[in-house]
C-alpha cells in the first residue's frame, strides 16, 4: 500500500444503486490520462460485477514472486476482484465473514499493484465484515476518503444516512454523495421523468441535514446498462450523454479532493 | 401431557414459507417481498413477512409501519399486525433500532445469532404463507436463514434479478448457493423489466433486456414473470400505501398478481 498515493472507497448502505458502475466509470475516467496509474480492487466477494463490467470475464489472475498480478485492462489501468478466482460463472462465493476477511487481506497485502496514483475500492453493499474490514486494514495506510453511492428514493436514502454514519463512527472521510439514476431523459421524446422519485427531498436535502458534500447527479441512461453488459466504457462510447457530462463533473471534484488532502498533508509534514 | 410432546415451535402454524432470494443487490426483493405477501392476502390468505435484512431492513417503511414498537409474548415476540383482521403480519430488525439512522455494523456471528432468534422466536401464530425477505449475496445471513427454516421444508427460493447481464452475472450465483443448500427454486422473477414514457408511451429497456429469461433457461428452472418499472409503484411504497389497492390499472399490479397466482396454482393447498 506504501507505493499507492490516493485511496478512495465507493460505498453505500444499499444494494443496486450503481456502486460498480460508478467505481468502473471513475477508474476508466481517471486512466484517460495515461500517465496516471490506476488500481480497481473489487472486494465484493459475493457478487463480484467488476469484471463483466470491465469487459475481462474469464481473465485469470497470475501469480509472480511479488505477489499476484493484477488484470490489466489498459497499461495504466489494474483490476482485481475474486470473480477473477473463480472457473465458472456459476460458481458461489458462500463463505462466512472470517474467510471473506482473509481474502480482502490478501487482496490488499498480496496483489502487487506497483506505484499506483489511485486505489478505488468497489464494495458490496451494507455495513459488514467486508466494510469493518477494509476500513481496519487500511486504516494504517490512511484512506483519502469515501464516495458514497444512492438513489433518490427515500428507501436508499434510509441506508445511506446509515452509512454515513458508519464512516463518522469509523472517522472516515466522505468525499461526497452521488445521486445516481436521478431523471430519465426518454430517447425518443428528450423528455424528461423520475423513474425513482425523491419522495422525501433526494440526495440534496439528505446532504443538506447531514453536511455533506452532494458531488453531482447522473441521470439514468439505457446505453450505460448495455455498455456495462458489454464491458465498454460509457464515458467514450456515449460522449455526449448528459450522464457522461455528469460522470466528468464528479470524477472532476473527486480529484480536486484528493488533491487538496494531499497539498495539506504536505504542509502539514514541511510545518 | 404437553410435556411428553416435542417443543413444535412458533413455526409450526405456518403452512408455506417462501424465501425472496437474489445474488444481486437492489433489484426489488424487498419491494417484490411485499407485493407478493400482499397479493397472496388479497386473494385470501394469511401472510407474514419476514425481514432479515440486518443492514437495510426495508420493509417497515414499504408497508406503513415504521416506529411500531415491538412486545414480547408469551411464546416470544408479537409480530406487528397491519390490519385489524390479524392477516397480515410483519417483523424486521427495523422494528429493533432504536434510531433509524442507526447502522447495523454486525459481523456474520452476532448476525447469525439474530436471524436464528428471529425465525425461532417470533410468535406467527397460524398462517398460510410467510415470506422471507432477504439481503443480497450468498453469505452468513443466508446460511443462517437456511439452516434456521430447513426443519419445516419451505417451499421453496423466489429468485428476483433485472434484464442486465450484470445482474444475470450475480444471480446464477445465488441458484449455486440453492442448489447447494438444497433449496428449491420455484422460479425466477424479472424486475425492472423496461419503463413506459409517460410522455410519449415508448416503452424503453432502461436496465437492458432479456435476462430473466435467459437465466430461467440456463437454470432449469421456471420463468414466473417480468415486472414493469412503474415510477407510481415506487412512491406508493415509499409513502406506504396499499399498492394494490390503489393501483389496479398498474402494468406492474398485472404482473405481480400474475405472478402470485402461479405460486397459489403450485403450492399445494389441501389441509393436512
Amino acid at each position: 500500500m506504501k507505493t499507492v498515493k490516493h485511496k478512495i472507497l465507493v460505498l453505500s448502505g444499499k444494494g443496486g444503486v450503481g456502486k460498480s458502475t460508478f467505481s468502473a466509470h471513475l477508474a476508466h475516467g481517471l486512466a484517460e490520462d495515461e500517465n496516471t496509474q490506476i488500481a480497481l480492487l473489487d472486494i465484493d466477494i459475493c457478487g463480484p460485477s467488476i469484471p463483466k463490467i470491465m469487459g475481462l470475464e474469464g481473465e485469470q489472475v497470475h501469480q509472480s514472486g511479488s505477489g499476484w498480478s493484477p488484470v490489466y485492462m489498459e497499461d495504466n489501468l489494474g483490476v482485481m476482484s475474486v470473480g477473477f478466482l473463480l472457473s465458472s460463472p456459476d460458481d458461489a462465493v458462500i463463505w462466512r465473514g472470517p474467510k471473506k476477511n482473509g481474502m480482502i487481506k490478501q487482496f490488499l497485502r498480496d496483489v502487487d499493484w506497483g506505484e499506483v496514483d489511485y486505489l478505488i475500492v468497489d464494495t458490496p453493499p451494507g455495513t459488514s465484515d467486508e466494510h469493518l474490514s477494509v476500513v481496519q486494514y487500511l486504516a494504517a495506510a490512511h484512506i483519502d476518503g469515501a464516495v458514497i453511492i444512492t438513489t433518490p428514493q427515500e428507501v436508499s436514502l434510509q441506508d445511506v444516512r446509515k452509512e454515513i454514519n458508519f464512516c463518522r463512527k469509523v472517522k472516515l472521510p466522505i468525499i461526497g454523495v452521488v445521486e445516481n439514476m436521478s431523471g430519465f431523459i426518454c430517447p425518443k421524446c428528450k423528455k424528461e421523468s423520475q423513474i425513482f422519485p425523491p419522495t422525501t427531498g433526494g440526495a440534496e436535502l439528505m446532504c443538506k441535514d447531514l453536511e455533506v458534500p452532494l458531488l453531482g447527479r447522473v441521470p439514468l441512461d439505457p446505453l450505460i446498462g448495455k455498455n456495462c453488459d458489454k464491458g465498454q466504457s460509457f464515458l467514450i462510447d456515449a460522449p455526449d450523454s448528459p450522464a457522461t457530462l455528469a460522470y466528468r463533473s464528479i470524477i472532476q471534484k473527486i480529484q480536486e479532493f484528493c488533491n487538496l488532502r494531499q497539498s495539506e498533508e504536505e504542509n502539514l509534514i514541511s510545518s | 401431557m404437553e410435556a411428553a410432546a416435542a417443543e413444535p415451535g412458533n413455526l409450526a402454524g405456518v403452512r408455506h414459507i417462501i424465501l425472496v432470494l437474489s445474488g444481486k443487490g437492489g433489484v426489488g426483493k424487498s419491494t417484490i417481498s411485499t407485493e407478493l405477501a400482499l397479493a397472496l392476502h388479497h386473494a385470501g390468505k394469511k401472510v407474514g413477512i419476514l425481514d432479515v435484512d440486518l443492514c437495510g431492513p426495508s420493509i417497515p417503511r414499504m408497508l406503513g409501519a415504521q416506529g411500531r414498537a415491538v412486545h414480547q409474548c408469551d411464546r416470544g415476540w408479537a409480530p406487528v399486525f397491519l390490519d385489524r383482521e390479524q392477516s397480515i403480519s410483519l417483523m424486521s430488525v427495523g422494528f429493533l433500532l432504536e434510531k433509524p439512522d442507526e447502522a447495523v455494523v454486525w459481523r456474520g456471528p452476532k448476525k447469525n445469532a439474530l436471524i436464528k432468534q428471529f425465525v425461532s422466536d417470533v410468535a406467527w401464530g397460524e398462517l398460510d404463507f410467510l415470506v422471507v425477505d432477504t439481503p443480497p449475496g450468498t453469505s452468513d445471513e443466508h446460511m443462517a436463514t437456511v439452516e434456521a427454516l430447513r426443519p419445516y421444508q419451505p417451499l421453496g427460493a423466489l429468485v428476483v434479478t433485472t434484464p442486465q447481464a450484470v445482474s444475470v452475472g450475480d444471480v446464477r450465483r445465488e441458484l449455486t448457493f440453492c442448489r447447494k443448500t438444497g433449496l428449491r427454486v420455484m422460479g425466477i422473477v424479472e424486475n425492472m423489466s423496461g419503463f413506459t414514457c409517460p410522455h410519449c408511451a415508448e416503452c424503453i429497456s432502461v436496465f437492458s433486456r432479456g435476462g430473466g429469461e435467459e437465466l430461467a433457461r440456463l437454470a432449469g428452472v421456471p420463468f414466473l414473470g417480468s415486472v414493469p418499472l412503474d415510477p407510481e409503484l415506487t412512491r406508493s411504497l415509499e409513502e406506504g400505501h396499499d399498492f394494490i389497492q390503489e393501483f389496479p390499472g398498474s402494468p406492474a399490479f398485472a404482473a405481480l398478481s400474475s405472478i402470485a397466482q402461479k405460486i397459489l396454482d403450485t403450492t399445494p393447498m389441501c389441509l393436512p
